[in-house]
């Protein structure tokens, strides 16, 4: 390995890589760890195993009103912007026109953007046009957030997508309609999903549009806000919070999966 | 192999001869529209919004649309505003630069030695920052605390014997937990621009005889350099407005300019201030990343 | 033989930019039609408003007697195999051939007959399940031909098909292209710019320079006397040399030249006289190297002055003494072409009727 483009590998960058992915990791490995701690206090050493913490998550009926509405904000962000994605997607990847752009670095300014600022502003404006804050304006907020990701996941798979493919179809004998659904959609379906996948994730784990958007109906994130002032509620926060992100990473794992599957299927063994 | 654009596909109903419509640029313009107004109405509209409020002022509920520049008076002068609008500068700052230098290590390792698992590492190293930011901030509060993971773990095994009270609730804790929540932000473009690099340029550095640190400081660190600053602009300009982190684990020392503005909407309700906040933490970040990038630009050509 | 297709006056503008500009070109029924020209010169332009993927600024369009101005691709007795063969990824080898079949609603047996049978047209029978990632450049391109000929089109047409292959499979596809042809008897239309696929392959070629139609003619002719001084030089190497026109009638010239003495040529289309002077051209391979005393009606002097080496032939440098630039001869190395030092004195030998007159 070492030589090799003439750069060898240092002895120390491997060491080091080991310890920037314990870094990363062990903050979200305690979660799950002291959820199963037979304690209330997350302090060392452990108290035992139990998995009372979860069990009383089952009877908390506000903890599963909240992921109702994560839930459902969730499935409808995905939807939003994955629909809102394709659109964008294709149109940036396939035709050339004016102010091109300018659309595309709109779309992504949501990446460079402080999230208060943003939140703030859709606050503003939909108190200004006199709406409810509800579940609805949080969907719509978070659509906006979700854009950027959405986008980066579906161009990547509208890139690899050749466009003789679909004049082949044509060819063929092949109708538009039918172009659409025999050759691209089966094509790029793997980013479609792998979209879903990732916007809901964005969706499932956002806080600060869901703080500022929500009103009176919380996601599980506004709900966690809400108990870490409470001491006490803390063990059942963290067996949530590990259910999450346990569920976070399925969710982004399929995705990458479906992602990767595709990738090799398009550009041949 | 004609040089030229290739014309679209033509719609089956179409007539005959290319009208506007069925040029690339009106079917880029109608398909992109959908999106585009999107972000047009819940994107560019607001943060326009917010600018005007920053030039109008507020009496109680009534908004007082005269225009005025007293809110960036007080924005600007207030000493309140000035402490924690140039806390939030210096954390963003630190976070980035520190951000930037603990993941370009990486990036070169997953780039030049990730051989054909690079998108197996990629993947390791960005799972844990899609998990909700909320969790990992509270994780790090848990570490922290005095009666926290570290303290405790630390007593345990004793190397202390009483907690140490300096972890959590100042500024430290705030830049340990925003570098850890956009390593992988920082990563990626690094990466991304490390992985354009023709490797035999490297080589060819080597050939004319440089040695490796010379050849990475020569040739590899100027052509990642476009990397280096979007990945500084990923992270410096969005942790300016971190709100949860400061107020999870900040304390009095470690408040940013987040938990101001959100005063303004919540029980302060004097949205001009908020939005002259908002656009003055937005200008003068924006200004200071200019200034960064301009630095690293100096910098690097220096090296070469 | 029966136009197939028939152009007329195609123009296709993008902006100011003339892809094509004026094109009129009829092409037989059952002919094997190669378009040649370099990068640009609009050829595949041409073939894509022939398949309905680009439609003329104006001009007409006539496949089999019918105007398909207006028609979309899916609508044309036309089909293609794309350059890069796009081969549907999601698809495996049968399900690629039998894609277009499926429009057509055939009962199961005979849509499978058929997609077998053109699979054996292609020797590809034994792979109908592998998947479309599994396939060599070769293989796919096979399949390219096959989806498309399952079509029983009236018109073929190969978009450089060829292009992405080596040289050696390069050369087998050539021969296996040109069979095919023959055994399915339909138009081929190729877009091609390596003269030597198209002088192989073709029963006529089309030339093309900046948009136009340069030429017509069968390989032979176009070779052997082509009308201008670009499609000379584009189709193989050629000694350009400046002679003063003595004479001119309807079909012919009589003119001089300072070492090839004075001959008469046959005059190309269109030709007019420049200052009373035209451009003669002669072949590399049409001087020959005359050896120790050989004689020759007609012969000149010169001297070696570089030499490469090719293999099967030679090719000599010669400079001849009041000729503008030195002579390009081939040679072939049978008697030693390969030998003959650089510096040395060298007698060429020609035949007057392989001087051909261009139009400049």
């Amino acid at each position: 390995m070492s030589g090799r483009h003439g750069i060898a590998k240092s002895r120390w960058l491997p060491a080091y890589v080991v310890v920037y992915l314990a870094f990363l990791y062990l903050p979200i490995l305690l979660l799950p760890i002291f959820s199963f701690n037979n304690a209330a206090a997350t302090t060392f050493p452990l108290a035992g195993f139990t998995l009372k913490w979860y069990a009383s998550l089952w009877t908390n009926t506000v903890m599963l009103e909240a992921a109702r509405n994560s839930l459902f904000v969730g499935i409808c962000v995905a939807t939003l912007s994955t629909g809102l994605g394709i659109c964008a997607a294709r149109a940036l990847t396939r035709y050339r026109f004016r102010g091109r752009e300018a659309a595309n670095g709109l779309l992504m300014a949501p990446l460079f953007l402080p999230e208060i600022i943003v939140a703030v502003s859709l606050l503003m404006i939909i108190l200004q046009i006199g709406m409810e804050l509800s579940l609805a304006t949080v969907i719509l907020g978070q659509t906006v957030f979700c854009l950027p990701y959405a986008m980066s996941v579906l161009t990547s798979g509208f890139e690899g997508f050749d466009r003789s493919l679909e004049e082949a179809s044509l060819d063929l004998g092949e109708t538009a309609f039918g172009t659409f659904r025999r050759v691209t959609l089966p094509v790029v379906a793997p980013a479609i999903v792998s979209s879903l996948l990732v916007s809901f994730t964005i969706s499932l784990d956002e806080f600060i549009l869901a703080f500022f958007l929500s009103g009176t109906e919380p996601t599980l994130p506004v709900y966690i806000w809400g108990q870490l002032r409470f001491a006490a509620k803390l063990p059942s926060v963290l067996a949530l919070g590990s259910i999450m992100i346990a569920l976070s990473i399925i969710l982004l794992t399929t995705a990458e999966i479906i992602r990767r599957r595709a990738e090799r299927r398009i550009q041949g063994a | 192999m004609t040089a030229l654009p290739a014309s679209t596909i033509a719609d089956p109903d179409a007539p005959a001869r290319a009208h506007w419509k069925d040029s690339d640029e009106a079917k880029g313009l109608m398909l992109v529209s959908p999106t585009l107004l999107y972000a047009l109405a819940l994107l560019l509209l607001p943060i326009l919004i917010v600018f005007a409020y920053s030039f109008w002022s507020q009496d109680y509920l009534t908004i007082d649309h005269s225009f005025t520049l007293d809110n960036y008076r007080t924005a600007l002068g207030e000493p309140i505003y000035q402490d924690l609008l140039w806390r939030s500068l210096t954390i963003s700052l630190v976070v980035s630069l520190i951000t930037v230098m603990v993941s370009y290590p990486i990036a070169w390792f997953i780039s030049f030695h990730g051989g054909v698992h690079k998108s197996l590492w990629l993947f390791l190293i960005t799972v844990p920052c899609w998990t909700s930011y909320l969790l990992r901030v509270m994780s790090w509060k848990v570490i922290l605390g005095y009666q926290g993971v570290l303290n405790t773990g630390l007593m345990s095994t004793g190397l202390i014997d009483k907690p140490v009270t300096s972890l959590l609730y100042n500024s430290n804790a705030v830049v340990i937990t925003l570098v850890h929540s956009w390593a992988a932000f920082a990563i990626l473009p690094i990466f991304v621009s490390l992985e354009k690099i023709d490797r035999s340029l490297i080589e060819a550095a080597h050939d004319l005889g440089d040695n490796k640190i010379r050849s990475f400081l020569r040739v590899t660190l100027p052509l990642s350099l476009p990397g280096v600053i979007s990945a500084f602009l990923i992270v410096m300009i969005p942790t300016v407005g971190d709100y949860v982190t400061p107020k999870l684990v900040g304390g009095k020392d470690g408040v940013m300019i987040a938990t101001a503005i959100q005063a303004q909407f919540g029980k302060g309700a004097n949205w001009p201030l908020g939005a002259a906040l908002s656009v003055t933490t937005m200008v003068v970040v924006s200004v200071m990343a200019g200034a960064v990038v301009l630095a690293l630009k100096f910098f690097v050509r220096r090296i070469r | 033989m029966a136009d197939m297709i028939s152009i007329r006056s195609v123009s296709r503008y993008y902006g100011i930019y003339k892809a094509l500009d004026d094109v009129s070109l009829d092409i037989g029924a059952g002919e094997f039609f190669s378009l040649l020209g370099p990068s640009g010169c609009g050829k595949t332009t041409l073939l894509r408003s022939i398949a309905g993927f680009d439609t003329p600024t104006s001009g007409d369009i006539r496949i089999d007697g019918q105007s398909v101005i207006g028609t979309p691709p899916n609508r044309r007795p036309t089909n293609m195999v794309f350059q890069n063969y796009a081969i549907f990824p999601h698809l495996n080898v049968e399900e690629n051939v039998a894609y277009g079949l499926k429009r057509l609603k055939l009962d199961t047996a005979e849509e499978r007959r058929r997609v077998g049978a053109a699979l054996e047209q292609v020797r590809l029978g034994a792979l109908g399940k592998r998947g479309a990632n599994e396939l060599s450049g070769g293989q796919r391109q096979r399949v390219a031909l096959a989806r498309a000929l399952v079509m029983r089109p009236k018109v073929l047409l190969l978009d450089e098909p060829l292009s992405a292959l080596d040289k050696k499979l390069r050369e087998e596809m050539q021969v296996e292209l040109r069979s095919l042809q023959k055994a399915v008897g339909i138009t081929f239309i190729l877009v091609t710019h390596d003269q030597y696929e198209a002088l192989g392959l073709s029963d006529r070629i089309a030339v093309m320079f900046g948009g136009r139609i340069a030429q017509v003619a069968t390989p032979k002719d176009i070779y052997q006397h082509p009308l201008t001084r670009e499609v000379a030089d584009f189709l193989g190497g050629m000694n350009f040399m400046k002679a003063r026109v003595t004479g001119e009638t309807a079909g012919e010239l009589s003119v001089e030249t300072h070492r090839f003495g004075n001959v008469r040529v046959s005059k190309p289309l269109g030709f007019a006289a420049r200052d009373g002077h035209a451009t003669l051209g002669i072949r590399p391979e049409r001087l020959r190297v005359l050896w120790d005393d050989a004689e020759a009606d007609h012969s000149l002097e010169g001297q070696v002055v570089d030499r490469h080496y090719f293999g099967e032939i030679t090719h000599l440098i010669v400079d001849v003494p009041g000729m503008e630039k030195p002579l390009s001869v081939s040679e072939t190395n049978n008697f030693g072409a390969d030998d003959i030092p650089v510096g040395a004195p060298i007698r060429l030998a020609y035949d007057p009727d392989a001087l051909v007159a261009l139009r400049d």
